[in-house]
């Protein structure tokens, strides 16, 4: 081959190789916003928060984790309970965290869940349903410290 | 936590000049590959040229309307890789007809595959708009599933070098196992995101491991069945492994519970063990991995090493920057075109082109990743990861067994390998994907909840749902 031709040659596959991580380089690039995760879920950019309004930071309430579980109606009441990270699962089962002796509970009544810094409860398919300060639960909700939770006769809360 | 609140942008122009970007990677793959071994600009260039431009267009035209808020990189990284597996398989045919002037070309039929795969994703991503329509479908893709693993053992079957994983289909053959991957990722997430909580909650704990419930290892009792079903029925130990790890990862992500990957590495020691005492097979791929240099071992036919090693030969001779596209002698090994195309490239990208090539696929996997971390459904959640996983564990699965980390097994490499069906398999992931990315970025339709007790959004299904702005202050 030609000295001409094998120049050509070694331009062209090198020239392949610098495309091909020309490539991976701006694909990495464009991705670059996304992969700020840290920074970027506090707040967008000055003109981000102008275009969204929902971007904008709202100052955190400020709310005391939830610590103790009390129970204040039913045949347990009275009885609490520590709130330490691990869910709780409430029922009539002997596996149960909290053991009700309560015949409207079903045997897996209920779940009781840390998530952040919030405890969300949650039905696990029981018979008469569980509520939270009155409404019937249909999916995981979170739990706020004093609201009442009735699960058959008996009657929870969550305490700070 | 999971969602990461970013500003809603569509990011469609960022994929379209990434689509150009590829395009070029591909097409002057394409170009390099026939360079000095045909006339420049012969008709095959252009066929595939042409077909892959347009059908990497259609697709990012049907985005544009359908998915607007699709993931921008998913896209451009399958179009290169697809048109770089295109680009290696024609250049391997020149070699190979130089030899054989017979010699039926592969590349024209991996073209038209190419477009039937990627038109299979257009028409999915048009028809489902939404991924959780699928999970209606959970318990009859288990029946697909089943059926789809069958089919190679019914007289439609064809055994081709001892594997029983293909049917004909009046044209050709087809592999039903890569469809079974998906319909069994759809069945794994639709089944996990029910039961997950029972699954999570019941068991006895024993120190730091919370064992699970006997009953609730059935399913995993079933997918180790099926996994050893395929190795000994189908004699295909990638499958096995692609099966069985698939559902691994997929109950692990559901329960982010340890206790079940043991288990699982338990079952598959167990598996290991019975194939190597009673499948001559598997033995003699693990005496091929360990002593691939022994002459004995590099001569024996069935089960010799030999095409590991010269594909080892290869990527040797590749080295740091390659040969070149078109300049080595990537033919001498079997099967260069499908099982062995990494070690093809390899030899000629050399080792800078093939870690490009790798961090390709390391971006898609991750964006995939990323959309289950952004969807707020379980089932989508659960669907991206496993559908990503497949894709990972393919690689590693075909690059380990190449550069002799693990035994080879014949898996396919996802998008290069020549091979309609697993083509058409990951091209329809690929739509999947983006559809879940598209869920998982799309601004919410309405405003924020303010109320700590908002009204329950249907279904009620048991997964905890919660806005962006929740979970992310």
């Amino acid at each position: 081959m030609s000295e001409a031709g094998e120049l050509t040659v070694t331009i062209l596959r090198f020239g392949f190789l610098i495309l091909l991580w020309i490539l991976v380089l701006s694909t990495v690039g464009a991705l670059r916003r996304d992969l700020l995760v840290g920074s970027r879920t506090k707040a967008g950019t000055a003109r981000d928060v102008r275009n969204n309004p929902d971007l904008r930071e709202e100052p955190a309430p400020v709310r005391a984790p939830a610590r103790r579980l009390v129970v204040t109606e039913g045949p347990l009441s009275g009885t609490s309970l520590d709130l330490a990270a691990s869910p709780v699962l409430l029922g009539r089962a002997q596996e149960a965290t909290l053991v009700l002796e309560d015949d409207y509970a079903s045997g897996r009544h209920a779940r009781l869940f840390p998530q952040g810094s919030r405890w969300f409860i949650e039905d696990l398919g029981s018979t008469n349903g569980t509520y939270l300060g009155g409404t019937q639960l249909t999916r995981a909700l979170p739990v706020e410290p004093g609201v009442p939770i009735r699960i058959g006769k008996t009657v929870i809360e969550l305490r700070p | 936590m999971s969602d990461v609140l970013t500003v809603p942008r569509s990011r469609r122009n960022i994929e379209f000049v990434l689509l150009l970007l590829a395009l070029t990677v591909a097409i002057s793959a394409n170009y390099l590959a026939g360079a000095g071994r045909e006339e420049p600009f012969a008709d095959h260039f252009w066929f595939q040229a042409i077909t892959l431009g347009l059908m990497g267009l259609l697709i990012h035209v049907i985005l544009r309307f359908r998915a607007k808020y699709a993931d921008p990189v998913i896209l451009p990284i399958v179009i290169a890789l697809n048109g770089i597996g295109l680009a290696m398989i024609h250049r391997l045919d020149l070699s190979a007809i130089l030899v054989n002037p017979d010699y039926p070309p592969v590349a024209p039929q991996q073209v038209t595959w190419t477009a039937v795969a990627i038109g299979a994703a257009a028409i999915l991503l048009i028809v489902l708009r939404d991924h959780r329509i699928l999970r209606r479908f959970t318990y009859i893709s288990l029946i697909v599933s089943a059926v789809l693993l069958l089919l190679p053992l019914t007289p439609l079957g064809l055994e081709i070098n001892g594997a029983r994983i293909w049917i004909s289909v009046g044209v050709g053959t087809f592999q039903p196992g890569e469809i079974a991957k998906i319909t069994l990722a759809i069945f794994f997430a639709g089944y996990l995101s029910t039961n997950r909580d029972l699954i999570l909650l019941a068991g006895k704990k024993i120190g730091p491991l919370q064992l699970p419930r006997f009953r609730d290892l059935a399913p995993m009792a079933a997918a180790w069945l099926v996994s050893i079903g395929v190795l000994i029925f189908q004699r295909d130990l990638g499958s096995s492994i692609l099966f069985f790890g698939l559902f691994m990862v997929m109950i692990y992500v559901a329960t982010s519970r340890v206790s079940w990957v043991l288990i699982g590495l338990a079952m598959i020691g167990v598996g290991v063990f019975f194939a190597l005492e009673l499948f001559s097979h598997v033995a003699l791929r693990f005496d091929s991995w360990i002593n691939a240099f022994a002459p004995e071992v590099y001569n024996r036919a069935p089960g010799g090493s030999a095409q590991v090693v010269q594909g080892l030969f290869g990527l040797a001779n590749g080295g740091l920057v390659g040969t070149g596209l078109g300049e080595g002698r990537p033919d001498l090994v079997t099967y260069a075109n499908s099982d062995m195309i990494i070690a093809a490239l390899g030899e000629e990208l050399g080792l800078i082109g093939v870690v490009a090539i790798v961090m390709l696929y390391v971006i898609l996997v991750s964006r995939g990743i990323r959309a289950a971390l952004g969807t707020k459904d379980g089932f989508g959640k659960l669907l991206a990861c496993g559908l990503s996983f497949t894709i990972a564990l393919q690689c590693f699965v075909v690059i380990g067994g190449i550069t002799r980390l693990i035994p080879l097994t014949g898996l396919t490499t996802p998008f290069m390998s020549a091979g309609g069906s697993s083509l058409l398999a990951n091209w329809l992931i690929v739509a999947l994907i983006l559809l879940i990315s598209e869920t998982a970025r799309r601004p919410a339709p309405t405003a924020p909840m303010t109320d700590s007790f908002p009204e329950a959004l249907g279904g009620g299904k048991p997964v905890k749902k919660r806005t962006a702005k929740e979970t992310t202050r």
